[in-house]
């Protein structure tokens, strides 16, 4: 199957923000025998202002993208490219990738004993601006960003992750991409595990950062629940490692209807053939 | 167990959690008591008697009074009831025996330490003389280094919390080497009364050859935090028995850190005078390139209703370090509604560093509320790391972040603001400064 996933040409249009650029990505987890190929062929552009959602069933690798974007060590790029503004982002450590602009909201935190939320928070902010940012709007930041997810301010003083419910795992990470102020934002799953106020709470946060403009946004999620907070620009239904079809919001209404279930039939009579 | 690095990549790669479902061995029945005084007369044979070595039944050590059980202990003031130590006992298998050898010779000797004292009102300092009917209640020594330090220092410092003390401020005691080659021998006896509420920290620096018993009686409903440091130079050598005697409804906490010296050999022995009483031993180890710290835990439940919660987490670094952490639980027949649990974590952050970890715990009774132990010895954790470099940290930055979190996890519960920082700030500099974080901390509330 042969789709278009250019939302745009590449070469040659003036552009003031960020793209990211996905090619023929192919991914494998696993080595030697084990070795299991993930993701088949990944195209996807991610353009500065734009909303993705990419959604699909559980296991068709919408995780593993995340995750090889971001550079975990337990995936190995078998093939493709992925640039940010030109850059090859393959070839930085998971550190340059985060000082590049690239953010991901991870699906399951990490726990991270004796280190503060606020120590961490300030640590990040120093790493990605190269300086540590003056205390006074430092202070003001965070806190302001933590009124508007309606944080508890004793949540600063916590050790990363440690003992958070997952509405506050949750939160966290979007009062991270808040103040980190990334050029892409991956959100994995950023809705599971939500109920209606935290899911409410977390979207305004999402939408706060996409009104400020300049963020390109890359929503992978299961569901279409989160998608009546946050509205996409683009939808791509993700099945078997690779993006079987794209569209504008309607797509996800589409999903929302009919499930999966006709793109994994096709998927399977695929892999036959 | 006994861990070595090369086999794992992550921390929680060996990760060994063990809920133990309350279950009763047959066969070991003895009366009901307190503490070391609970059981029946102890086995002679010196050195066989380590906690948990031996399975059910399979103790036979020849000597005039069988005690039907596995876990008892030898004890005894008379340091030659141990014999001199060869280095193949259970008890001192994993102890480089040159370099504790002058704690064991037990030549006599009139060196001390340098004492400076901080005592806040309500506080006495005294001491009693060798013979003293406070000394002869104390719980026994458990091997020939105890036996050696509570013989040669002929009496005790004592330190006396009047009952009913609200201290204002931690007793502080500096015990500082004076570098002598002699061996310093001590004994120390803290004694809180009932209700009253005081921390004690012992503060250990300088060079010293050093055996020194401490022994804390908590009174009834006291609440007691005794805090014990070993920031010795390099070359200190420092073995010693510390035993806590919990009364009734009684709040025991001990913090123990371990950061320098040679050699450094401790065993922490908690025993219960009375139901309710509830203990927490916390430590954190630091063992650079040629150190050797080892400590070894005996929780010994013998009356009904206590709680004893264990947390250590050492970190290793350079190729002959080496850290010892033995943890020994026993829930005697007569100790219902026990509830523990204890944990080891060990960070081995170079090649050949070894970190030994043997948690062991001894159910006697099934009428128990819960009881657990965990142990892990490995590398970093990789999702930690990744996590944090995921947000622009460089990895050396993440690395130490982490070592640092994984110390602050326990130094925390010291509870003294200024001795946290300072022995936080003694771990940075072991790990290197971070950058960008010399400013102060970030107050967000």
């Amino acid at each position: 199957m042969s789709v278009d996933t250019q939302t745009g040409t590449t070469a040659g249009t003036p552009s003031t923000g960020s793209v990211l650029e996905i090619r023929d990505l192919h991914v494998t987890v696993g080595e030697g025998d084990d070795a299991k190929e993930i993701l088949r062929g990944v195209d996807l552009t991610v353009r500065a202002g734009e909303t993705h959602a990419i959604m699909g069933p559980n296991g068709s690798g919408k995780s593993t993208l995340a995750y090889s974007i971001a550079g975990h060590p337990k995936y190995t790029i078998t093939g493709g490219t992925v640039t940010l503004d030109g850059e090859d982002v393959l070839e930085m450590s998971v550190d340059e990738r985060a000082r590049a602009g690239l953010f991901l909201a991870m699906q399951y935190p990490v726990e991270v004993p004796g280190v503060s939320v606020s120590n961490f928070l300030r640590t990040a902010a120093t790493a990605i601006k190269g300086e540590a940012p003056k205390l006074r709007t430092w202070v003001k930041d965070v806190k302001s960003e933590m009124e508007q997810l309606e944080m508890n301010p004793t949540f600063a003083e916590r050790n990363v992750n440690e003992g958070f419910s997952g509405g506050e795992k949750k939160r966290h990470e979007i009062l991270q991409m808040r103040l980190l102020k990334p050029r892409i934002a991956i959100l994995d799953e950023t809705d599971s595990g939500l109920d209606v106020d935290a899911l409410r709470v977390v979207s305004e946060g999402v939408n706060r950062t996409r009104e400020e403009g300049q963020v390109g946004v890359l929503l992978i999620t299961h569901y279409t629940r989160i998608l009546r907070y946050i509205k996409p620009d683009f939808v791509h239904v993700f099945v078997n490692g690779k993006v079987v079809e794209e569209g504008g919001a309607e797509l996800a209404e589409k999903l929302e209807n009919e499930g999966y279930a006709s793109y994994l039939k096709a998927a399977a009579e695929g892999n036959q053939a | 167990m006994s861990a070595s690095p090369e086999n794992t990549s992550t921390t929680d790669a060996l990760a060994e959690d063990v809920a133990v479902a309350p279950a009763t061995l047959a066969g070991e029945l003895f009366a009901a008591g307190v503490g070391a005084q609970a059981g029946p007369p102890t086995t002679p044979a010196p050195g066989t008697g380590a906690a948990g070595q031996a399975s059910p039944g399979a103790h036979s050590h020849g000597g005039p009074a069988p005690t039907g059980s596995p876990a008892e202990r030898f004890a005894s003031t008379d340091p030659d009831a141990f014999g001199v130590p060869t280095g193949r006992e259970e008890t001192w298998r994993f102890t480089p025996m040159k370099r504790i050898r002058p704690l064991l010779d037990g030549a006599s000797s009139d060196a001390h330490l340098t004492w400076t004292t901080d005592l806040p009102e309500g506080v006495e300092l005294t001491s009693v003389e060798a013979g003293d009917p406070l000394l002869k209640g104390l719980p026994d020594p458990v091997d020939r280094l105890a036996a050696l330090a509570r013989q040669r220092s002929g009496g005790a410092a004592v330190v006396r919390v009047a009952a009913e003390a609200q201290l204002d401020r931690p007793v502080t005691l500096g015990l500082a080497g004076t570098g002598s080659d002699e061996v310093v021998w001590g004994q120390l006896v803290v004694e809180v009364g009932a209700f009253a509420k005081a921390t004690v920290v012992l503060d250990h620096s300088g060079l010293a050859r050093y055996a020194g018993g401490v022994t804390v009686l908590v009174g009834d409903s006291a609440q007691v935090t005794l805090v014990s440091v070993q920031d010795w130079a390099p070359g200190a050598v420092h073995g010693g028995q510390y035993d806590a005697v919990v009364g009734r409804d009684a709040t025991f906490r001990q913090v123990v850190v371990t950061l320098g010296g040679d050699l450094v050999r401790l065993v922490s022995n908690v025993q219960y005078a009375g139901p309710g009483g509830s203990a927490e031993l916390f430590g954190v180890y630091f063992a650079d390139e040629t150190q050797h710290q080892e400590h070894r835990l005996w929780v010994d439940h013998a009356v009904p209703n206590c709680t004893s919660n264990v947390l250590y987490k050492g970190a290793l670094q350079g190729e002959s370090a080496r850290t010892v952490w033995i943890g020994d639980v026993r829930i005697r027949p007569a100790a219902t509604g026990t509830e523990t649990y204890e944990l080891n974590r060990n960070l081995v952050l170079t090649d050949g560093a070894r970190a030994d970890s043997v948690p062991n715990l001894e159910i006697e009774t099934g009428e128990i509320v819960g009881a657990g132990h965990a142990s892990a010895t490995g590398r970093f954790d990789d999702e930690q790391l990744f996590y944090l470099c995921s947000r622009g940290i460089d990895a050396e930055t993440a690395r130490r972040l982490v070592v640092r979190g994984f110390f602050a996890d326990v130094v925390q519960h010291i509870g003294v603001n200024e001795l946290q920082d300072r022995l936080m700030a003694s771990i940075d500099t072991r790990l290197g400064a971070l950058p960008g974080l010399d400013e102060q901390p970030v107050e967000v509330a």
